[in-house]
């Protein structure tokens, strides 16, 4: 294991060897309003292997999260389509979780219920649930705080609870639009650390959305960086940092910073990045 | 040792022990008390200033005594009259409250029919607006007509006020669900039915309340106003017979007796929802209409 990391542009050596989980293949979306057409992406075509990280990161309007939505099966593409699982996405996936950029959960429910709520929408079996949620209360360190509602935590709290929730039901995918972008710098390199520790335990494959250079790298195995109207892949890196990382020692990193400045540079000549 | 076990048993034993175990209570009650106090004092305040001011306008005889009675002269007519009043009070709390639910009821499906069918909206909408802005009292001749002096008319008269602001609060509240709790549903496989009574409706509880507090004022103003058109008992029936006798005594206490009813049954709906939205913001620092 060296600190040394391989940038490609388009390559996944490895991608023919393992399943790919999700297959995203010359997607297009084009929104229309009575005043003009937006094309928001614009023949977007990533597989995602198994239990892979892959972070995607790009200005702002540049379609990430219609991208996300269209995986879920929110919302149709244009053009294009979307396998997940082998199977093609025509309607709301249920082999996902998904975590929004606002933690969006229920005022009157307490941390344990918000979690349970994905249970009790799936039909879950009510044990099995009960167990899965105190483990992952304790996996985010949210135990003590099982009944308090939303209103009673802070920001990085309220999206432990969301990640919790997102991950009650063992899904195979995560889907995550922005899920730490409302959350103060040191929250946020706390949810980091815990993601990617999380990411290890279970090995969901992650498809992480984000404004971040510095979360991106952190946490993708991979990370895809799109440019602005219409949405595009610029350039795909692979990510080679150590599997256990100590986030200041990553962070300060010659390799990290190496590929956060190329990422850095290509976002500024793609396009104005705030 | 010695004074480790020794500790225990005195401070049981003296009288002084007695009031430690006792003071956490009563602090508790004292507080409850003081909150009562605090809540209370204003409002109550007015209503003994209007109270005097109401007996000094009478004592100095500004009116005759068969406009304006003296507060004595209520207050004797709501004793010795009190069984005819609580019967008369009976019947129009029932044409209130059987009103008030079933505009609740009605005005809950109405919205439910508005937010999930476009079609039903644009069908329902225009309907619910017209029976809004013709104005009860003209129907009430009409209703008294068809369904006679029972309670009936009475109850109709109820439901059509009342109900607007249901339908309004109704379709404000389903509509205020966040989007994203929309989408996160549809991920969790999550029927209709299951998105609206874990999602939807308990998030609309708040709004809905508003109205329901709203609509419960009104049903009184609905149900009063069907007895004035035709009743041979209730609220309204009594005033319209004092004023005929100019009996001012007995017009001022069915007065106080309407707005009582009003009053109470406002504060029971805002009982209920403290009950059932603990959680909302309007509920984390006190009750605007009842604390200072």
């Amino acid at each position: 294991m060296s600190d040394t990391m391989t940038t490609s542009a388009s390559g996944q050596p490895a991608a023919a060897a393992t399943e790919t989980t999700i297959d995203i293949r010359n997607l297009s979306c084009t929104f229309s309003s009575k005043r003009k057409r937006t094309t928001a992406l614009s023949d977007v075509s990533l597989r995602v292997r198994a239990g892979e990280f892959v972070s995607i990161v790009g200005p702002s309007g540049c379609g990430k999260s219609t991208l996300l939505k269209i995986v879920a099966g929110l919302m149709p593409p244009s053009d294009g389509e979307v396998h997940l699982l082998g199977t093609a996405v025509t309607e709301p996936q249920r082999e996902i979780g998904f975590a929004f950029q606002r933690a969006a959960l229920l005022e009157w429910r307490g941390v344990r219920a918000n979690i349970l709520l994905q249970a009790e929408m799936r039909g879950m079996d009510k044990r099995r649930a009960a167990e899965r949620a105190d483990h992952l209360i304790e996996l985010t360190g949210l135990t003590g705080f099982e009944t308090a509602l939303p209103h009673e935590l802070s920001g990085g709290m309220q999206q432990r609870v969301a990640l919790c929730r997102a991950l009650l039901h063992e899904p195979p995918v995560l889907l995550m639009d922005e899920p730490f972008g409302a959350l103060d710098a040191l929250t946020r390199e706390h949810m980091n650390v815990e993601m990617h520790r999380i990411w290890r335990e279970t090995g969901t494959t992650v498809v992480l959305v984000t404004h971040s250079i510095a979360e991106a790298v952190y946490l993708g195995q991979r990370v895809v960086v799109m440019t602005p109207r219409p949405g595009r892949i610029d350039r795909v890196y692979d990510v080679d940092l150590p599997a256990q990382r100590d986030y200041g020692a990553t962070m300060s990193s010659p390799a990290f910073e190496t590929l956060a400045r190329e990422i850095r540079t290509l976002l500024g000549a793609s396009g104005h990045h705030g | 040792m010695s004074d480790l076990a020794s500790h225990p048993g005195t401070t049981t034993a003296s009288p002084d022990g007695d009031h430690d175990d006792e003071r956490p209570d009563r602090r508790r009650a004292a507080e409850r008390a003081r909150q009562v106090l605090s809540a209370t004092w204003r409002p109550g305040l007015i209503l003994v200033l209007l109270w005097v001011g109401w007996w000094i306008v009478t004592a100095a005889e500004v009116f005759p005594a068969y406009l304006v009675p003296t507060p004595g002269d209520v207050w004797a007519t709501l004793i010795e009259d009190w069984e005819m009043l609580a019967e008369h009070t009976w019947v129009t709390t029932y044409e209130t409250v059987v009103g008030f639910v079933l505009a609740a009821v009605i005005g809950m499906l109405a919205a439910v029919l508005i937010v999930y069918s476009p079609t039903l909206e644009k069908a329902l909408y225009p309907l619910i607006l017209f029976a809004q802005v013709i104005p009860k009292i003209a129907i009430a001749p009409i209703l008294v007509v068809w369904f006679g002096f029972g309670p009936m008319p009475k109850v109709i008269l109820a439901v059509l006020i009342a109900f607007f602001p249901v339908v309004v609060s109704g379709v404000a509240g389903l509509r205020s669900t966040d989007p994203e709790l929309l989408d996160l549903s549809a991920t969790m496989g999550a029927s209709r039915w299951k998105t609206f009574r874990k999602i939807r409706f308990p998030g609309a509880l708040p709004h809905l309340l508003s109205g329901l507090k709203v609509a419960v004022t009104l049903a009184v103003v609905g149900a009063v106003v069907g007895e004035f058109v035709g009743a041979d008992e209730g609220l309204g029936y009594v005033l319209l017979l004092a004023s005929g006798n100019l009996n001012s005594a007995l017009l001022f206490a069915d007065l106080i007796l309407m707005s009582a009813l009003g009053v109470v049954l406002f504060i029971l709906v805002e009982a209920a929802e403290a009950l059932l939205i603990p959680w909302h913001a309007s509920r984390r620092q006190g009750v605007p209409l009842t604390t200072s």
